[in-house]
C-alpha cells in the first residue's frame, strides 16, 4: 500500500545536493536587473519625478514611472476567476503609482545591466512628494471624514463587511447563560519569511508571447492576472514555476510577475529579472492581517457553551490584496468547532497606510481561533471547569450539522483529538504539578480549532492531473497543483501508486508547472491541494489503469477485467493480493509493445479535470506547558503537542513535518514576531531578519505531533487538509498557559517580553 | 578592481580573476555552484553557509578575495566519490529534514561542520540547536533537522 | 556585489595605519560582519576600505609573562570561545562571545570590530568594562594604551584617533585572577539577536564579603557603562539578598536607558535592575570557586 506510509520525498536528493533549481538558479544570458524606487512616506502624492541622474549612471537602460505603465487597475489576490463580478477581488493596483499608500509603495522602476547598478540608480531617482495624512489605525481609517486611501472606490476606507449568526440567536445564548465573559483582543502583523525571497524574470518568445519564470504558488492564476494587468489575451502569458523556496501564502499573490512581463515587453523581449531584497520582501509584499477583536462567550453551569460572538476589525493596509476574504474565511472556518453553540460573527476590513496584508498560513483562522479559544478558556475558568473537559462537552461530533454551512460533518475527530492529547500530554498530572507562585512559574494550556479543506463554495475547486506511461514502463505524472515545499508531489505519487497498484518507485512527478503544458489547477493555498487533487489523481489513475489493462488484455488475449497491476507487472486480478503472484507481462514490455507495434496501440495516457464540490472541516488541538520567568518578563515553551484530525494521513512522516513547521510558525506568531509600524508616520521599523524575530533553532522546543485518523468520504483517499491547520491553535494555547501560570490574561500578541512587562506591571507582579 | 584568487573549491584548485567587490557567494554561483542560496544577503539567515577551511561562514558576508589560499566547501562537493550522498545529506533525507529545500544547502554545511567537530562526543539536542543557531528554516520547525544531526552523530564514521 | 569604491589590503598593522593616514576617509574592514552589512545597504561612508582581515599579528590570544591576558583585536568570537586561556582566565568573555549572533558570524566577526564600531549593544563591551581591560592602540605616533572605560565616547563613537587601529584587548593579571564573573545577554531570541540589555558582573570575595565589585551594562546608556553606585552599594557586603536589593536600587543612578522602538526606557530599566541583582549574585557564587 502506498498510502499511509512514509516514502522518501521525490525531491529530497535534489535538494540535499544543491541540484534543485529555483528561479534564481536558472537565469539567462543577457539578463537585465530591475529595482524599484519606493516611497519613503506611507501616504503621499508624487508631485514630480526626475530620472535624469539615474539614467545617466552607466549601465542603466531604462527608468519607468506611473506615467509609463498601463492605466488599468488589477487585483493581485491569487483567487480563481469569478464568473460573478460581485465575487471578483478588488482591482486597486497599478504597476506603478503616483499615490503612495504605504511606506515602500512602488513609484518607479529602474532597469540596469546588473543589480547593484539598478539599486544605486534607484536611489538617484529624485521624487518630490506631497505628504498626505497617515492612517495607521483601522478604526481611525473608518472614522467619519477620514482621508480616503482609494478615493475612486467610494466614500469610505471600508473594503468589506459581513455578519452572520449561526446556530441561533446570540441574544438568547446570553440569556440562557450562567456566565458571560468578554475580551478585547489584538493580534500582531506577521510576515511569511519564506527563505527564498520573491523573484521572477521574464522574456519574450516571439512578438506576442511573454514567458514569466517565477517563484509562485499559483502559476495558472498568475498567468491570468499578469495578462489582465497588461491587457493581453491570457494565453499570451506563459508562467513557469521551478522549485519554490516556500511561500506560506505570500506567493499566493501576484506580486512581481506583471512587472517583469511589462519590462521585457518594453525592452524588446530582453530577459529582465526582478529579485527583491529581504527587506523589500518583508515590508513591501504581503503580511498577515492584524485583527482587533471584541468578543463574548456565554456558558451554563452544566458546562454547555451557549454562544460565542465576535466583532472583528481587520487591517489590510494600503491595498486590498485578499482584502475582506481573510476576515470572512477566518470566521467561516471556525464555525464548525462548536456547532451546538451560537456563533455570531461580524467583521469589517479597512484600508490603512500599513504594509499590505494578504494570505498567510491560516488565512484569518489563527486570528479568529485566537479570540474564540481565549474566550472559551475564560468561560471554562469562570465556570471553574477543567479547560479540556469544557471543550470536550462542546466540540463537534460526527453527524452534526455545521450551523454556518448547513452541511453534515461526515467526519469530526476533535473529541478523540482532545482525549488523545490529554492522555499523551498527561494533562491532569502536569496541570497538578505546575508551580504557580514565585519568580519561576509553570502553567499548562489547551486550545482547539476547526478549519476547511478547500475554498468551496466561495471559489471553484478545480484540479487537473495527467499521467503518461513511459516507454520503459514508468509513469510520469503532471499535476496542476504546485509543490512549494510541502511535499505535494510526493503525496500525489503515493496516491497514484495506491490506485494504480504500482510501486511508488515507478512514478516521476514533473515538479515544474508550465501553464502552456501543465493541466489546470488553481494552485497551492487553503490547504486544498491534497484534498482537491486527490479526486483528480484517483480518477486519472483509474483511467490510466483501465487503459493499461485494456492493452494488456489485448496483448495477452484475456479479458481486461481478469487482470490487475502490481509492482511493475500485470498479474491476474485474482492474485492481486497474493504473496507472490505470477507476472503475466511486465509493464516495460507492455509499454514497448504499445509504443512500437506498427499496427496498433500507441502512447497510453490519461488526463482528468475534476471539480470538487465539498469542503470537509478538519480539526485539531494544541496542548502546551510553559515556564514563565516573571521578573524577566519571559516565557519559554517547555513542551507542546498538536493533535490533528486531517482525515486519513497520506504520509505520516511528511505530516509530522507539516505539523512541526506550522507549530513553529505559530510559536513565532504567538511569542516573537511582529512587523512594527510607527503609528504616526506609517514607517515600517523592523523589516529585516535581525529585528523581526523569526524563531531560531534554540527558540523552538521539540514539538509533538499526533493524529486521529478519520475517513473523510469527500477526500479521494479519506484525507482532509493539513498544511495550514498546525498554525491555528498554538497561540491561544500559549496564552491560556500563561494565564494558568500567572493569572494574567494577556489578550494581545505577541506574548513577547515587552508585552508581558506591561501586563505584569499592571497586574502588580513586578 | 580585480584580483587573482587561488583557492580550492570542493577539492579542486581554482585560479580566478575576481572583482574585489564580489562576495564569496557571488563568486561560487558565477562558477555554477548555484546550490548555495542567498536568503537575506546580510548574514541573518544562513542559507548561504559554506565551509572555509572547514568552518561555516555566511558566504554573502565574506569577500571572495578572502578565499585566497583557503579551502572552500559547498553542498555540491559533499557527495562521496562514488556519487552517493554524504552521511549528513543521507541523514537529512532519512529524517525528513527537507521541505522547501531553500535553507537545506546552508544547513547541510552547518551540520557537516558540526558533525565533523563533534564526532565521538556526547551532544544534546540543545547543543545541536545552538550549533545551528545561524540557520533559519521556516518549514520544518527544526525538529527533523536536529533528528538528522543526531542520527549522524550516533552512526560510527566509516 | 558590494558597492566598494576603493579597496586596499594591509598585511600588517603598521601598513594599515599608513594606509589610514594616507586616506583619512578610509575605514577598516576586519571580519566584515558589520561593515559589509552597511555596504549592502548602500550606506554612505563605507565604500572606502582598508582590509585588515588577514593581518596575522592581530589574531593571537596569549598569556604574557606578567600574567596579562592579551586578546588580539583580530581574534574572532569563535577564537575567544575556544581559547583555553580565555576560558581559564576570563570566562565571562567566553559567555559574551558565545552570545553573539550564530556560529557563522562568530567564525568571522572579531572582538576588535565589535568594540571599534562603537555599537552600544556590542556584546563584548560590558565584559571588557567589567574586566577593567586596557585597549592597546597603534597610530601614526606609535602605541598607546587606553582603559576600556574611556574607549566608547558616544553612540557609534570611540576614542580612536585618525589613523589608529586597535591592536589588542589586554586584561592584567590582577583584574582577572580570583574573580568570579558572568555575562548575560537579554534579548528577544536565544540567538541571532541584538542585546536589549547586556549585563556583565565581576566579583572578588574576601572573607565571604564582596571586596571588589564591577558591574557593567550595554544598551543601558548612550555608551556601555560601569555602575559605580551599584558597585558601591555591594562593596564590602556579604553576597545576600539584602545586598542585591541595594544593588537593584542603586543601579538606577548609573544608567540612562532610552526609549526606542526596540524597547521602552521603562522596560529596559526594569530588566537592568533585575539583571543587576541576578548577575551579580551569580558572579559572587562563581567567585567562591575562583582561585586567588
Amino acid at each position: 500500500m502506498a498510502i499511509g506510509v512514509t516514502q522518501q520525498r521525490l525531491d529530497a536528493v535534489a535538494k540535499v545536493t544543491g541540484r534543485a533549481r529555483y528561479t534564481d538558479d536558472l537565469g539567462m544570458p543577457g539578463m537585465r536587473h530591475a529595482a524599484y524606487v519606493r516611497s519613503p512616506r506611507a501616504h503621499a502624492l508624487v508631485r514630480s519625478i526626475d530620472t535624469a541622474e539615474a539614467l545617466a549612471l552607466p549601465g542603466v537602460e531604462a527608468v519607468f514611472t506611473a506615467a509609463d505603465v498601463p492605466r488599468r487597475r488589477f487585483a493581485t489576490a491569487g483567487h480563481p476567476y469569478s464568473l460573478d463580478p460581485a465575487g471578483a477581488d478588488v482591482a486597486d493596483r497599478r504597476l506603478l503609482t503616483d499615490h503612495a499608500r504605504y511606506h515602500g509603495d512602488e513609484v518607479a522602476i529602474v532597469v540596469a545591466r546588473d543589480l547593484l547598478t539598478a539599486r544605486k540608480a534607484a536611489r538617484l531617482v529624485r521624487v518630490e512628494y506631497e505628504e498626505l495624512p497617515v492612517l495607521a489605525d483601522a478604526e481611525a481609517a473608518l472614522a467619519e471624514g477620514a482621508p480616503l486611501i482609494h478615493a475612486w472606490r467610494g466614500p469610505s476606507n471600508l473594503i468589506g463587511e459581513h455578519a452572520f449568526e449561526a446556530g441561533g440567536s446570540m441574544a438568547e445564548a446570553l440569556e440562557r447563560a450562567d456566565v458571560t465573559v468578554e475580551a478585547f483582543l489584538t493580534t500582531s502583523v506577521q510576515q511569511h519569511c519564506h527563505m527564498e525571497p520573491f523573484t521572477a524574470y521574464a522574456y519574450m518568445e516571439d512578438d506576442a508571447h511573454i514567458v514569466i519564470v517565477s517563484s509562485t504558488q499559483i502559476p495558472h492564476i498568475c498567468r491570468r492576472i499578469a495578462a489582465q494587468a497588461l491587457g493581453l489575451d491570457w494565453a499570451c502569458i506563459r508562467v513557469i514555476k521551478p522549485y519554490v523556496g516556500g511561500g506560506f501564502g505570500a506567493k499566493q499573490d501576484v506580486v512581481l510577475e506583471p512587472m517583469v512581463a511589462f519590462l521585457t515587453w518594453k525592452l524588446g523581449g530582453a530577459p529582465v529579472s526582478l529579485e527583491l531584497s529581504r527587506e523589500e520582501c518583508m515590508a513591501c509584499t504581503r503580511t498577515r492581517h492584524g485583527f482587533r477583536m471584541h468578543g463574548k462567550a456565554a456558558a451554563r453551569k452544566d458546562g454547555t457553551l451557549t454562544g460565542v460572538s465576535l466583532d472583528v476589525l481587520s487591517n489590510t493596509g494600503g491595498y486590498a490584496s485578499h482584502g475582506h476574504s481573510i476576515a470572512a474565511a477566518g470566521g467561516g472556518k471556525l464555525a464548525a468547532l462548536y456547532p451546538r453553540a451560537v456563533f455570531s460573527y461580524h467583521a469589517r476590513t479597512a484600508y490603512t497606510n500599513y504594509p499590505v496584508a494578504g494570505a498567510l498560513r491560516g488565512y484569518g483562522a489563527p486570528q479568529v481561533a485566537h479570540a474564540v479559544e481565549c474566550l472559551v478558556e475564560d468561560a471554562a475558568r469562570a465556570l471553574g471547569m477543567d479547560s479540556v473537559e469544557f471543550r470536550l462537552r462542546n466540540v463537534a461530533r460526527p453527524g452534526e450539522v455545521n450551523p454556518y454551512t448547513k452541511k453534515v460533518l461526515d467526519t469530526a475527530g476533535i473529541v478523540e483529538c482532545l482525549e488523545k492529547g490529554r492522555d499523551m500530554f498527561r494533562w491532569s498530572e502536569r496541570r497538578a504539578a505546575c508551580l504557580r507562585t514565585g519568580d519561576l512559574r509553570r502553567g499548562v494550556g489547551v486550545a482547539c480549532f476547526s478549519y476547511g479543506s478547500s475554498t468551496y463554495p466561495a471559489s471553484v475547486e478545480h484540479a487537473g492531473a495527467r499521467m503518461i506511461l513511459n516507454q520503459d514502463g514508468s509513469v510520469t505524472m503532471m499535476a496542476g497543483a504546485t509543490e512549494i515545499g510541502q511535499g505535494a508531489d510526493t503525496a500525489f505519487a503515493q496516491m497514484a501508486a495506491e490506485t494504480l497498484g504500482l510501486d511508488f518507485s515507478c512514478f516521476r512527478v514533473v515538479s515544474t508547472q508550465d501553464t502552456d503544458v501543465t493541466p489546470f489547477d488553481t494552485g497551492a493555498y487553503a490547504s486544498r491541494q491534497c484534498y482537491v487533487a486527490s479526486n483528480a489523481i484517483r480518477r486519472c489513475a483509474e483511467q490510466l489503469r483501465g487503459r493499461i489493462l485494456a492493452a494488456a488484455g489485448r496483448m495477452l488475449g484475456q479479458p481486461a477485467e481478469s487482470l490487475a497491476l502490481r509492482g511493475r507487472e500485470v498479474v491476474r486480478a485474482a492474485e492481486r493480493e497474493a504473496a507472490s503472484p505470477r507476472a503475466l507481462l511486465s509493464l516495460r514490455d507492455l509499454a514497448l509493445e504499445s509504443y512500437y507495434n506498427k499496427e496498433e496501440g500507441g502512447q497510453i495516457t490519461a488526463e482528468v479535470a475534476h471539480k470538487t464540490r465539498a469542503n470537509a472541516p478538519c480539526f485539531g488541538c494544541t496542548f502546551t506547558e510553559i515556564e514563565v520567568d516573571v521578573p524577566l518578563c519571559r516565557m519559554r515553551v517547555v513542551d507542546l503537542l498538536n493533535v490533528h484530525d486531517s482525515g486519513r494521513i497520506i504520509s505520516p512522516g511528511m505530516a509530522v513535518g507539516q505539523v512541526q513547521g506550522g507549530v513553529a510558525m505559530g510559536i513565532g506568531w504567538a511569542l516573537y514576531e511582529e512587523l512594527l509600524v510607527d503609528d504616526r508616520s506609517g514607517r515600517i521599523l523592523n523589516n529585516n531578519l535581525l529585528d523581526y524575530k523569526v524563531p531560531t533553532p534554540p527558540d523552538v522546543p521539540d514539538i509533538g505531533a499526533a493524529f486521529v485518523e478519520t475517513h473523510e468520504p469527500s477526500g479521494g483517499y479519506g484525507n482532509k487538509a493539513l498544511g495550514e491547520p498546525p498554525i491555528v491553535s498554538p497561540a491561544p494555547a500559549l496564552r491560556n498557559a500563561l494565564l494558568d501560570a500567572t493569572g494574567v490574561a494577556v489578550d494581545e500578541l505577541p506574548l513577547s517580553p515587552k508585552t508581558l512587562y506591561r501586563h505584569f506591571a499592571a497586574a502588580g507582579l513586578l | 578592481m580585480r584580483q587573482t584568487v587561488t583557492c580550492t573549491v570542493n577539492g579542486k584548485t581554482l585560479t580566478l580573476d575576481v572583482d574585489v567587490r564580489a562576495s564569496l557567494l557571488e563568486m561560487l554561483r558565477a562558477e555554477g555552484l548555484t546550490g548555495t542560496k542567498q536568503g537575506c544577503g546580510v548574514g541573518e539567515c544562513g542559507a548561504c553557509t559554506v565551509l572555509v577551511d572547514d568552518m561555516p561562514v555566511d558566504s554573502c558576508l565574506y569577500l571572495s578575495v578572502w578565499a585566497d589560499g583557503r579551502a572552500v566547501r559547498t553542498v555540491e562537493g559533499e557527495l562521496r566519490p562514488d556519487g552517493g550522498l554524504s552521511p549528513v545529506q543521507q541523514a537529512y533525507v532519512d529524517a525528513g529534514a527537507v521541505q522547501c529545500g531553500f535553507c537545506t544547502p546552508g544547513l547541510i554545511m552547518s551540520s557537516t561542520a558540526f558533525v565533523e567537530r563533534h564526532a565521538g562526543k556526547r551532544v544534546s539536542r540543545e547543543d545541536i540547536r545552538r550549533g545551528h543557531a545561524g540557520n533559519l528554516c521556516r518549514c520544518t520547525g527544526y525538529g527533523a533537522i536536529v533528528d538528522a544531526v543526531e542520527r549522524c552523530l550516533k552512526t560510527k564514521p566509516e | 556585489m558590494f558597492d566598494i569604491r576603493k579597496y586596499r589590503q594591509a598585511a600588517t598593522a603598521a601598513e594599515a595605519v599608513r594606509l589610514l593616514v594616507e586616506d583619512p576617509a578610509a575605514r577598516c574592514l576586519a571580519g566584515g560582519t558589520d561593515v559589509l552589512v552597511r555596504l549592502r545597504e548602500l550606506h554612505p561612508g563605507y565604500d572606502n576600505l582598508v582590509d585588515i582581515h588577514n593581518v596575522a599579528e592581530l589574531k593571537p590570544i596569549v598569556l604574557l609573562p606578567d600574567g596579562t591576558l592579551r586578546i588580539g583585536a583580530g581574534a574572532t568570537f569563535t577564537d575567544i570561545m575556544e581559547s583555553p586561556v580565555v576560558r581559564e582566565c576570563a570566562p565571562l568573555l567566553v559567555e559574551a562571545a558565545a552570545s553573539v549572533a550564530g556560529p557563522q558570524i562568530r567564525n568571522v566577526g572579531t572582538i576588535g570590530g565589535n568594540l571599534c564600531n562603537g555599537a552600544v549593544s556590542a556584546d563584548t563591551a560590558a565584559p571588557v568594562l567589567a574586566l577593567n581591560a586596557r585597549l592597546r592602540l597603534l597610530g601614526p605616533g606609535g602605541e598607546r594604551c587606553l582603559p576600556a572605560a574611556e574607549f566608547h565616547t558616544g553612540p557609534g563613537k570611540v576614542a580612536l584617533h585618525p589613523g589608529e587601529v586597535l591592536l589588542s584587548v589586554d586584561i592584567p593579571k590582577d583584574d582577572r585572577q580570583g574573580w568570579g564573573g558572568q555575562y548575560v545577554k537579554y534579548a528577544m531570541r536565544e540567538a541571532m539577536d541584538i542585546a536589549t540589555i547586556g549585563c556583565a558582573a565581576a566579583v572578588r570575595l574576601r572573607d565571604g564579603r564582596m571586596e571588589d565589585v564591577r558591574l557593567a551594562f550595554a544598551v543601558a546608556a548612550p555608551t556601555p557603562v560601569r555602575c559605580p553606585a551599584a558597585e558601591a552599594a555591594a562593596r564590602g557586603r556579604s553576597p545576600d539578598e539584602a545586598a542585591f536589593l541595594a544593588v537593584r536600587k542603586a543601579v538606577v543612578e548609573d544608567v540612562k536607558p532610552r526609549t526606542s522602538w526596540r524597547a521602552t526606557a521603562e522596560f529596559r530599566l526594569h530588566i537592568i535592575r533585575t539583571l543587576a541583582g541576578r548577575v551579580l549574585a551569580e558572579a559572587a557564587r562563581r567567585a567562591e570557586g575562583a582561585r586567588a
